[in-house]
């Protein structure tokens, strides 16, 4: 067994998704693109912020909205000494539980503030708004030190107290939907039996893994037998004749895939081996492809193989007799004689 | 209702980064381990097979599927995941013994963290609206509820690095520990914070690796003929999502699952404790009323290595382990989710 390589790759994870914020939500946020703030009010009339859309004791939905204060206290804080990529500040920063004036609930959100010594529970602090509000939490860019300090459990009435000209979900301008854009980074390794798979299909050298408990032959090896649940450490070099298992012709476009239809992918079993993969094939005609078909490796060039098993191009049909159904995928290593 | 046995335990070595190895090839040796403490060949062996685990962490699009390869699933078997720590798992795998649907369980749980970075990849777990916009990370989140602790003098930072002190001295005798040793307190006080007002040793260390459990019908372990430990309850609580609405000083979810699952009905020998942040052992150990009667996290706890997904069901095999060796007759394990203790699950073990 040859020793495997820790092959690695950086990769970002992402997707934008779309959120309904549903009517409370809604609310909130379309007030933020006004620079106003509002909670809501529960059935013991505390006053929560950003709302809840349904009462935390009771369940029931909640719907009284109550504009609060811009300025507030600090319940709880901590100090990010190294600001993480994905933070909202890049200098260090404080997160903060906030109570905003005329709220009972606080919330949390970053304060910006120049060094650690600054922040104190307690502390009073003010909204510093982004420039142009788009109805995100992040109107609210951050919040920043006021001079004050009061009481921890002090919380000074503010804002209107009224839910006033605040948008419904039915105005045109109010926000019913955000972007949640959610990228995060990894470096993805490839598994030890995987990762001698790669290391030796980079060499041009196809190796699958034997079961020792049932003998199948795996390739692309994953390090188990999925059938008997054991690991599979002994390696097979396989040859790159295989067998067509299954076919499709693909006619229609695939979002970002570089081959023009129509073309041919098929489930292919290698000689030796026990079960397909999925592969290329090509210098057919696609109308003549069938199952039982015998088909061989077309390699790029020595010069630029990697990592992948598109080191073959694709697999070609060459002139040998079809393999009966009942034999596909239980051929020996020399091949099939017909 | 039928009565749990917990019959076999294993658990990989906590490794900061478990390099080259996948999933399969992290959950593969626990399962060998499992099955040959009760002599059994593979999942085929058992009615039902349970896991947990979330892919977010390594950033494997169905990397629990993969997981699947490890078992041994031809012919086709019964089978289930939790996006959570294998702990509720275990939950799961108890409900379809004790409603008649099966008489024995595999449970496994495996993580690999090290792929990405673990408390941004947390904080999209997070509220979507208001939360997770900001990516508000998991050690920050805790940082500000050690300063609620701090601020009502429930804790000091003596106290919380009196904690870390502790798991790592008993985790000198845990073989799987990441860290472990004799430490000062000065020591420990002496390095600055990361968050602060956490210290890098206010946080167990994040690991890679996988656990496995194997529960039955008393009748099923007395068939087997192996030795067993009888898990008498099991009961999980949740708290809501909303930060502000919590006492993050008090883990009344804990409280409460620990009364549903009986823990009161008999002496805490040994408690283990699922609490990734000093003070959070603190806020647990209140919470659970354990006095010094009670032999808090003797396996160094998840301060000895933090295995996402498993280290809940670590908990309760660490309980297991010292109940069929004879240690002690009756301990209580725990298991946490969600950011700064929102989701606890307790379980109480007694001897057969």
């Amino acid at each position: 067994m040859t020793q495997a390589e820790n092959l690695s790759q950086a990769f970002e994870l992402g997707f934008t998704y779309t959120r309904s914020t549903g009517p409370v939500v809604g609310r909130f946020l379309s007030a933020l693109r006004e620079r106003r703030i509002f909670g809501i009010r529960a059935s013991d009339g505390r006053v929560i912020v950003p709302p809840a859309e349904y009462d935390p004791d009771t369940a029931a939905a909640l719907d009284e909205f109550v504009e609060v204060g811009q300025c507030g206290s600090i319940v709880s804080w901590c100090w990010v000494k190294q600001p993480r990529a994905a933070h909202p500040l890049q200098q260090p920063f404080a997160w903060a539980m906030i109570r905003l004036d005329g709220a009972d609930v606080p919330m949390v959100h970053c304060v910006a503030a120049a060094a650690e010594e600054q922040l104190a529970t307690g502390a009073r602090v003010r909204v510093v708004w982004a420039e142009e509000p788009r109805g995100y939490i992040t109107d609210i860019r951050c919040f920043e030190l006021l001079g004050e300090t009061v009481g921890e459990t002090a919380s000074p009435a503010g804002g209107s107290g009224a839910a006033g000209d605040l948008p419904t979900p039915g105005d045109v301008a109010a926000v019913t939907r955000i972007d949640a854009p959610i990228y995060l980074h990894y470096n993805f390794t490839a598994g030890a039996a995987p990762a001698r798979f790669l290391t030796r299909i980079r060499e041009g050298v196809l190796t699958g893994q034997r079961c020792p408990r049932c003998a199948n032959v795996y390739i692309p090896p994953r390090g188990s037998c999925p059938a008997c649940g054991v690991a599979t450490d002994e390696e097979v070099v396989l040859p790159d004749k295989a067998t067509v298992q299954s076919f499709t012709v693909v006619a229609i476009p695939i979002p970002n895939n570089p081959i023009k239809p129509p073309f041919v992918i098929a489930n292919l079993v290698l000689d030796g081996a026990n079960i397909s993969f999925i592969h290329l094939m090509s210098e057919c005609q696609n109308s003549e492809v069938h199952i039982g078909q015998r088909v061989q490796a077309v390699w790029k060039p020595e010069a630029q193989w990697t990592y992948a098993m598109d080191n073959i191009r694709y697999f070609r049909p060459i002139d040998e007799p079809d393999v009966p159904v009942e034999r596909i995928g239980k051929l020996p290593i020399t091949g099939w004689e017909g | 209702m039928k009565e749990i046995a917990v019959v076999a335990f294993s658990q990989s070595d906590c490794l900061a980064q478990a390099g080259a190895a996948n999933e399969v090839e992290l959950i593969m040796p626990q399962l060998q381990a499992v099955f040959g403490q009760v002599g059994l060949n593979n999942a085929q062996d058992v009615d039902f097979v349970c896991s947990g685990s979330c892919d977010y962490l390594q950033g494997a699009a169905f990397a629990f599927v993969a997981g699947v390869d490890a078992l041994g699933a031809v012919p086709p078997i019964k089978e289930s995941h939790v996006e959570m720590d294998a702990a509720w798992a275990l939950y799961e795998a108890i409900l379809k013994i004790r409603m008649g649907h099966a008489e024995s369980a595999l449970i496994y749980g495996f993580g690999k963290s090290s792929s990405g970075e673990l408390p941004i990849v947390l904080s999209q777990q997070l509220d979507p609206y208001y939360l997770a916009p900001l990516w508000l990370d998991s050690v920050s989140l805790a940082a500000m509820q050690a300063r609620l602790l701090l601020d009502r003098g429930l804790a000091t930072e003596r106290t919380m690095a009196e904690v870390v002190v502790r798991a790592r001295r008993n985790a000198i005798g845990n073989p799987h520990a990441q860290v472990s040793g004799e430490f000062s307190l000065a020591e420990l006080l002496a390095a600055d914070t990361v968050v602060s007002p956490l210290r890098q040793s206010d946080c167990a260390p994040v690991a890679d690796g996988a656990a496995a459990m194997i529960i039955c019908s008393v009748e099923k372990a007395r068939e087997w003929g192996v030795p067993y430990a009888l898990l008498s309850g099991i009961d999980h609580r949740i708290e809501t999502h909303n930060l502000g609405m919590r006492d993050l000083t008090d883990s009344v979810s804990t409280r409460q699952a620990a009364t549903a699952a009986g823990a009161g009905r008999g002496p805490v020998e040994v408690a283990e404790l699922y609490a990734p942040f000093s003070h959070q052992e603190i806020i647990l150990t209140r919470a659970l009323g354990l006095g010094n009667d009670t032999l808090v996290n003797p396996s160094g706890g998840v301060m000895a290595g933090n295995l996402m997904m498993a280290s809940g069901l670590s908990r309760i095999g660490e309980v297991f382990r010292r109940i069929v060796s004879g240690d002690i007759a009756r301990g209580l394990a725990h298991a946490t989710a969600g950011p700064c203790l929102q989701h606890n699950l307790v379980a109480v073990l007694e001897s057969a």
